[in-house]
């Protein structure tokens, strides 16, 4: 691994990105206006502030990572089927270095993206949050990387980028239901309540709601943080293995 | 039989690709500091043995070697520029985004990409995003990254595709100007008229190779007027040997 190669790479896909300005419009806002909305929904019930209590801290998680996914997985499919990918890999460039380059400009993104919404929702829309900001911030660009390594990988199965975008309903729902914010993980029915302890969305979830309940920083809270930063680091090593040099 | 003055030397290449043997047992070898030229109809098997040679192929059985080295090997990858044949440049960044880029990751100044661009005779066009360029431009920018770092080894699938006279006449000279530097290079085409700006013939056919030579050598071997009808005359002699 080279920093001068990741930097070129991770600045590359940032210039990219700033060229393609709707892109970037929607990266940024589309999360928070999601949260408005779920916000603006609750307002007219008894419990309203109570409800978005419940579902903000989860979703500034999931919104992320289901827009990182997708953007991921669709740009690194196209490098595949332009020919850059192979023209880099016969340089002296080290799979880290490309596959990093991308989880770095992605993760800037996604700091910006989760600023954005976690400052929307504390500070204009009083979401009532007992532990420090910084903590939310820091599970949701975790989330970011993790929807980011996730998309590396699975641009590998798909040869078309109609296949690459029907991978977030295979992958990315399952998780979302399993959560625990629908039904609370240990009400699940045992199966699934198995499956849902493999899922890594499920940590994230965790994380938010222990952020959110309790003003200190709980065991729990290192351990649902520990499993997102370990599947985002699996999810990068598989994405690694699927680069290949020689092709048939 | 190794030759100190080839760059390039494949030894029984063997190449299935999808089921389909490519390239069934092809020994061939390049000469180093010349324009070689690799000619034979599309579906011959040229940009499967430039993978080869690139390294970047899967191959059954047989060895190539490039520069000493078994090709793919990781020290080559900064001795060996590649252009594929559908150009491998970023189409929503400019000409010169592009060529830093690639300069920085092959760790290279980027004077250098200023100058590759200048090669390629587009520095007019520096700004442009490489999208909205024509498609002799945009293969042009992709050619440019080749250059980059001055590999001693280029190789070239189809640079000259879809190129006006004048643009095709300035890259030859191009070439021959790196030859002349001690870059060696290996230059694919489909068009058999350009076999008279190569140094030396590759002729591959079906995956075989049909001749190798200097284009002279190849009209006097079969008396013909150009590299075309020696093509045809190979072609239909061993078609009569194969009958006979």
């Amino acid at each position: 691994m080279t920093p001068r190669i990741t930097g070129a790479v991770a600045g590359r896909v940032l210039a990219q990105l700033r060229r393609d300005h709707r892109t970037v419009g929607m990266l940024l806002a589309v999360p928070s206006l999601l949260l408005g909305l779920l916000w603006w929904m609750f307002d007219g019930s008894d419990s309203s502030a109570a409800t978005f209590d419940r579902f903000g801290p989860p979703l500034l998680v999931v919104f992320p990572f289901i827009v990182m996914f997708l953007v991921t997985s669709v740009t690194t499919l196209r490098e595949r089927a332009s020919g850059t990918l192979e023209r880099l890999l016969a340089m002296p460039m080290g799979k880290a270095d490309l596959l990093l380059g991308y989880a770095i400009a992605f993760g800037a993104v996604g700091l910006a993206q989760s600023g954005l919404a976690v400052g929307l929702t504390v500070g204009l829309l009083d979401m009532d949050v007992r532990g420090p900001v910084w903590a939310l911030m820091l599970v949701s660009v975790l989330n970011a990387v993790l929807g980011t390594a996730l998309g590396l990988f699975v641009s590998a199965f798909a040869e078309t980028e109609f296949q690459a975008v029907q991978f977030m309903p295979a992958l990315v729902l399952p998780q979302l239901l399993l959560c625990g914010l629908f039904v609370p993980r240990d009400t699940l029915p045992d199966v699934l309540g198995a499956v849902s302890d493999v899922l890594p969305l499920s940590y994230a979830v965790d994380a938010m709601q222990q952020v959110q309940l309790s003003a200190t920083w709980t065991a729990d809270l290192t351990v649902d943080l520990a499993v997102i930063a370990g599947s985002a680091l699996l999810a990068l090593l598989f994405g690694a293995a699927t680069l290949r040099r020689r092709t048939a | 039989m190794t030759n100190n003055s080839s760059a390039v030397y494949v030894r029984h290449l063997r190449v299935v690709r999808g089921g389909r043997v490519v390239l069934p047992d092809l020994t061939c070898s390049v000469a180093a500091g010349q324009v070689t030229g690799l000619l034979g109809p599309s579906g011959g098997g040229k940009s499967t043995l430039i993978r080869a040679i690139v390294g970047v192929q899967r191959v059954c059985s047989g060895t190539v070697e490039v520069l000493g080295r078994p090709a793919g090997a990781a020290e080559l990858r900064r001795r060996v520029g590649y252009v594929t044949q559908a150009p491998s440049v970023y189409g929503d960044l400019s000409v010169s985004e592009n060529l830093r880029f690639f300069a920085r990751v092959l760790g290279v100044s980027p004077g250098a990409a200023a100058g590759a661009i200048e090669h390629v005779d587009l520095t007019d066009h520096a700004g442009s995003l490489v999208g909205r360029l024509s498609s002799g431009q945009r293969s042009r920018v992709s050619l440019a990254v080749a250059l980059l770092g001055s590999p001693d080894l280029l190789v070239l699938d189809e640079p000259t595709v879809g190129l006006d006279p004048v643009l095709r006449r300035d890259l030859w000279g191009l070439f021959h100007r790196l030859a002349a530097g001690g870059q060696t290079l290996l230059v694919s085409s489909h068009v058999m008229d350009e076999a008279h700006r190569c140094d030396r013939l590759l002729l591959l056919r079906n995956g075989e190779l049909l001749a190798e030579g200097t284009p002279q050598a190849l009209r006097e071997r079969t008396q013909a007027a150009d590299v075309e009808s020696a093509f045809l005359a190979i072609v239909d002699g061993a078609r009569q040997e194969a009958m006979s």
